[in-house]
């Protein structure tokens, strides 16, 4: 009878590694945390693609949630995501601010200018430094940046009906009250 | 004739001139050099199981000219894996300092190390203080027989 029990240590421990597995398996390694959450949002002055002469900051946003939108012309996901972003953008809910990354504008506005335009303001970050700032490492990715300026979430990949519902929305309405 | 052997020998001495000299891989041989000591430890962020070092992805470029840049301004190593970490997480340090949310992936395998010594110990020890099992009747009987017939036939 105590030769058995000794044999269901092995077992315990492939039972724990498998757990481990199984919670490796649902985890995407591309989804790094990032420090920045509940911090402020990094300061910029960039370029407008839309008027050049003018300059973006997040400090024009300071008393409003917004949601601030990494994309690039180049960038294949940020096709799969642009209708979910012209969706949300039609539901008028908060300022939508892209931030055009390592692009050329003459080729942001022509991809613009074919699939819609969803945001009502766009940065260009032409040599990519924003980004690093933002710890961008992969386009798309959206900052949802509350009133005080701190950046309340992060998502990492196109956003999609489901996530703009069950993570976005609900985090839009805590934040705006 | 011989105003075109002199244009002839200028042209010639012209050449040497007009190919480029080949340019230096770095600008500054001991940035480059702090470069590499740095990003060696630092994981680029596309591909995760490259160091910065090695990585030609174009996040990896970018990070790299913004080491290069954090050298020139003369800031410490410290200083520029800080700056990194501040942006990117501990997930671009090779080396994660110990916290409290590491602590298990520094400490994990000397626990486990030290679990399996001691069981090891335990079913060592275990099987020592048992002693060798007494044979019963039967055992001892077949025991006797086998050594009797080695004794009479030999070895076979």
């Amino acid at each position: 009878m105590k030769k058995k029990r000794w044999l269901l240590i092995p077992l315990a421990l492939f039972l724990v590694l498998l757990g481990f597995l199984a919670v490796g398996l649902k985890r995407d390694p591309h989804e790094i945390p990032s420090p920045l959450v509940g911090k402020a949002a990094p300061n910029f002055s960039l370029p407008r693609l839309e008027a050049p002469e003018q300059r973006i900051s997040p400090a024009d946003f300071k008393g409003k949630v917004w949601l601030l939108n990494v994309w690039a012309s180049w960038c294949v996901s940020c096709r799969d995501e642009h209708p979910v972003l012209v969706e949300f953008s039609r539901r008028n809910l908060v300022p939508l601010v892209g931030l055009d990354y390592k692009d050329t504008p003459a080729e942001a506005q022509a991809w613009l200018a074919r699939f819609g335009n969803p945001y009502g303001m766009i940065a260009v970050d032409a040599d990519g430094r924003i980004g690093i700032d933002y710890g961008v490492y992969g386009v798309p990715e959206t900052y949802v940046i509350d009133k005080q300026g701190l950046i309340a979430h992060k998502h990492i990949g196109p956003l999609t009906p489901e996530v703009i519902e069950q993570e976005i929305l609900p985090l839009i309405r805590k934040l705006s009250t | 004739m011989r105003y075109l052997f002199t244009l002839l020998l200028a042209a010639a001495c012209l050449v040497p001139v007009m190919a480029k000299e080949a340019r230096p891989l770095a600008e500054d041989e001991a940035v480059e050099q702090r470069l590499i000591v740095i990003a060696q430890d630092l994981r680029c962020l596309v591909c995760q199981n490259e160091s910065l070092a090695g990585s030609r992805a174009e996040l990896a470029e970018d990070l790299r000219r913004e080491v290069r840049e954090q050298i020139r301004a003369g800031k410490s190593d410290q200083e520029i894996k800080d700056y990194l970490v501040a942006r990117y997480g501990n997930f671009v340090l090779y080396r994660p300092p110990l916290e409290a949310t590491t602590i298990l992936l520094w400490v994990g395998p000397f626990v486990l190390l030290l679990g399996a010594a001691a069981g090891l110990l335990i079913h060592v020890r275990g099987r020592a203080r048992q002693g060798d099992a007494p044979l019963d009747e039967a055992q001892r009987a077949q025991a006797e027989k086998l050594l009797a017939d080695i004794s009479t036939k030999g070895p076979q």
